[in-house]
């Protein structure tokens, strides 16, 4: 058995190590290393205004959420009648983090899917997106009062997880705060 | 009762499965004759067990009993009959189903178009066959029992998610799940072969039109997937390097590479254990592509369901099909010597560049799929990869195979002179490059990606047409139509699928330099211009269907003074999933398509329409039609046929006679 014979053999192997790895990893149940943590700093400009900034600390004081979207993502617009549904019930805010996406490309998308957020920050880059930890779009943070990330919820956003998830800990951080 | 039937029925299957994959195997180490005999029949009772189990899932939902846990959750009773039916694969356990069934349809083909392989050989690809079914009908049945019932029942379903009822879905699972599963055939004959130590030119003439054909499925498969993505999605795009359109892609490019190595072994005997590593290979892909989907490792939108328990069972099938696959490789493949000789210039070393590029390519696929997954695990940190990193790896990779791929057939066999190949490509390549310059400057766009990718257009048809030219002068004497009847099936089969990856280029490259789109506020009588186009606004009426409500808009489109079509796109909604849907409308042309949304409705009354304009978009999949023509082509060839009757046993020859 020559040697050079068994590479695609330890190839494979090593893939499926991570591929076991990955099972456990479960994207969507992924606990980010930010839970509990406060949220990174960030001050970026908004979609509808970029002359205007939003940064943490204009967050201060009240609990609320932060989508991250894109127009290329196509998972998106799975979520997007969710968001809109959630955001007439005028629970918290929400505040849209427009990730690696082109300015006319998403509002352009949301004047066709419908813009459920209270504003959207650009983050061109990816840059805040990374200091956050997103995995993959989209993906939507809980932060409370402090500004400390509480829930982290991966992939899109569904009516099930909205009311028997989002719901109560908003409810229950609302008291606690 | 009649999904109990259904479920006996694939237990029964699964028995006829286990009995397929062990006994012919015992039989062919044994060398008993009798026992490599049950593998047909087992085989073809195992399919008609799977059909009937797969006809009474299929009832359950034509009928609506919503008492099968299955149907309540994916039809309803007001759905379309079309898609009662497409609702039984249009979700995790009825998709495996019809993997299943794809299986014992290919292992049945076998059993019927290759009835002149010897008794050992075929005993041995059965049973390998078998050994698949077996893990994947236990795996069926134990994690993802599609007959699980549903008490009390439920008084309706929840429907089939409403962005697959659509015509595409019909036949995109069906035609993709042949093309996957059709690879199966070609990784048991490689596995049969390494078992037996007979990797000859005959095992690549008998793996060649199975492969072909599988390939052929799988290029159709994904287009019709691209075409549905393209006007069902409603964004005008046809390709989105989503972890399941990549997960059918790198079997495709493997199976690709496969292909073009079966015909040097097949020639000259050469690259035997590449061609049987690249079967391997590509079966593997297919099934980790199975896995990727099936077990939730990556998020997606076509994820159906993700449970750690079924991602683990196919892990460990995975393990087990390709690690013994590999060991048996590692095993056997040394004992083969090298075959045939040849030289730096020769039709050999064109075709191992297109394999190596081609299986680069795979690889770098599989890598940007599953990046974000290592770097994870690793604990790196956590990233997304996009179209960037697939667009920017791809173009470098697939350039030195599209100039390569028509140079290769200019070159002979085992050596060539370099420099009387130079000579015959050098003015194609360098009129081709000149050619991709000016038309770039005549459509007005000239962007490195747009002079490469009509340069490489352009190289393809000069080269097709020179390589045409060149195979009837090369049989002189006869009348010209003598000489073109006498180039064989397979011959052009290769020539036009890769004339139809030229065509493909020119859709890709014009769709990527001059597609435009706008969105506009309208109200009824409003007009908007795009691309020369007018598009009057004409209201909006309510159309409800079967199982939605919907708004349909009218819009007129005309150019100057002639009015081009009318385009009627809807927004729809399904009641029993809640979600809303876009419908768009499209006036197809040969050399655009105009594309029209329809997005919500303002509190003014005006509505939000998206207007596409996308010139030469149906060249991809006119390229992609070509591409799975030629594999028609040859796979038809009459050598196979006239081989295969050649090998017909001298007994039986002599039979047929008398």
């Amino acid at each position: 058995m020559k040697a050079k014979f068994l590479v695609p053999l330890f190839i494979f192997l090593l893939l499926a190590g991570f591929l076991g790895y990955g099972l456990k990893l479960n994207p969507r149940e992924l606990p980010s290393v930010l839970i509990d943590k406060p949220a990174p700093q960030f001050r970026l400009a908004q979609l509808s205004a970029p002359d205007v900034a939003i940064a943490n600390a204009d967050m201060r004081g009240q609990v609320w959420l932060l989508n991250v979207w894109a127009s290329w993502c196509v998972a998106c617009r799975q979520e997007h009648p969710v968001l809109n549904g959630f955001s007439r019930q005028k629970v918290v805010p929400l505040i849209g983090l427009n990730y690696k996406d082109g300015a006319d490309d998403a509002k352009a998308w949301l004047r066709e899917h419908g813009d459920p957020y209270d504003t959207s920050l650009v983050d061109a880059d990816g840059r805040v997106g990374i200091d956050f930890g997103v995995y993959g779009v989209p993906e939507t943070f809980l932060i409370d009062q402090a500004g400390v990330i509480r829930y982290k919820h991966i992939g899109p956003v569904t009516p099930e997880a909205v009311r028997d998830v989002l719901l109560p800990k908003i409810a229950e951080l609302k008291r606690a705060g | 009762m009649i999904p109990e039937l259904g479920h006996f029925s694939l237990i029964l299957a699964l028995v006829l499965a286990f009995v397929q994959a062990v006994v012919p195997l015992v039989g062919a180490s044994r060398n008993r004759l009798a026992l490599m005999a049950v593998g047909r029949p087992a085989a073809q009772g195992q399919f008609l067990f799977i059909v009937f189990s797969f006809g009474c899932l299929t009832w359950a939902f034509v009928t609506s009993d919503f008492s099968l846990q299955l149907a309540a959750t994916n039809s309803h009773s007001e759905t379309p009959l079309i898609y009662k039916i497409t609702g039984v694969w249009g979700n995790h356990e009825g998709s495996l189903l019809l993997w299943a069934m794809s299986l014992s349809l290919w292992t049945v083909a076998v059993t019927v178009f290759s009835r002149n392989l010897p008794d050992v050989f075929m005993a041995r690809v059965l049973g390998v066959l078998g050994c698949v079914s077996t893990g994947f009908l236990s795996f069926t049945l134990i994690t993802s029992n599609p007959f699980d019932r549903l008490l009390p029942g439920a008084a309706q379903g929840r429907d089939l998610n409403p962005l697959l009822q659509d015509p595409g879905m019909i036949i995109h699972p069906p035609l993709l799940y042949m093309g996957y599963v059709g690879f199966s055939v070609a990784f048991a004959f490689a596995i049969a072969a390494l078992l037996s130590g007979r990797m000859d030119a005959a095992w690549a003439r008998w793996s060649r039109p199975w492969t072909t054909v599988a390939w052929v499925f799988l290029t159709s498969g994904i287009a019709v997937g691209s075409g549905w993505a393209y006007y069902e999605l409603g964004w005008g795009g046809w390709w989105f390097w989503d972890p399941v359109e990549n997960a059918s892609f790198m079997p495709w490019l493997l199976g690709t590479a496969l292909m073009h190595s079966l015909a040097v072994t097949e020639k000259r005997g050469a690259f035997r254990s590449w061609t049987v590593l690249l079967a391997i290979g590509a079966f593997s892909l297919s099934l980790m592509g199975t896995f990727l989907v099936r077990s939730g490792v990556l998020t997606s939108v076509h994820a159906f369901a993700t449970d750690p328990a079924r991602g683990l069972f196919i892990l460990a099938l995975l393990v087990l099909v390709i690690g013994v696959s590999l060991v048996l490789f590692a095993w056997r493949a040394p004992t083969l010597s090298g075959g045939g000789s040849f030289g730096l210039v020769s039709r050999e070393s064109a075709l191992l560049g297109n394999n190596v590029l081609l299986a680069v390519a795979s690889g770098s696929v599989l890598l940007g799929t599953l990046y974000p997954l290592f770097i994870d695990a690793l604990n790196l940190g956590k990233i997304s990869v996009g179209p960037p990193y697939f667009e920017t790896v791809f173009v470098p990779l697939m350039t030195p195979v599209i100039v390569l791929m028509m140079i290769g057939p200019f070159v002979r066999w085992k050596g060539d002179d370099g420099d009387r190949i130079l000579r015959k490509v050098a003015p194609g390549l360098v009129a081709s490059a000149a050619l991709g310059l000016g038309l770039a400057f005549a459509i007005g766009h000239v962007s490195w990606r747009t002079v490469l990718g009509l340069s490489l257009a352009a190289w393809v048809l000069i080269g097709s047409i020179q390589i045409l030219v060149q195979r009837i002068a090369d049989r002189r004497g006869a009348a010209p139509g003598a000489r073109l009847r006498s180039i064989p099936s397979s011959w052009w089969g290769m020539w036009l699928a890769h004339l139809g990856i030229g065509v493909f280029i020119i859709g890709v490259t014009m769709v990527g330099s001059l597609n435009t789109q706008i969105q506009v506020k309208m109200m009824p009588g409003d007009t908007a211009q795009l691309a020369g186009y007018t598009f009057t606004f004409r209201g909006v009426k309510d159309s409800p269907g079967a199982n939605y409500a919907a708004a349909r808009a009218t819009l007129d489109v005309t150019r100057g003074d002639s009015k081009i079509a009318t385009l009627n796109p809807e927004k729809r909604f399904y009641q029993a999933q809640q979600m809303p849907m876009t419908e768009a409308s499209i006036d197809i042309g040969p050399f655009r398509d105009v594309y029209v949304n329809l997005g919500d409705q303002l509190e003014d009354g005006a509505w939000v329409v998206g207007l596409f304009y996308r010139p030469f978009i149906s060249w991809i999949w006119l390229g992609c039609t070509l591409m799975a023509l030629g594999g028609v082509f040859a796979a038809a060839d009459r050598r196979y046929r006239r081989l295969a009757e050649r090998e017909v046993p001298v007994g039986a020859a002599a039979r047929q006679v008398a």
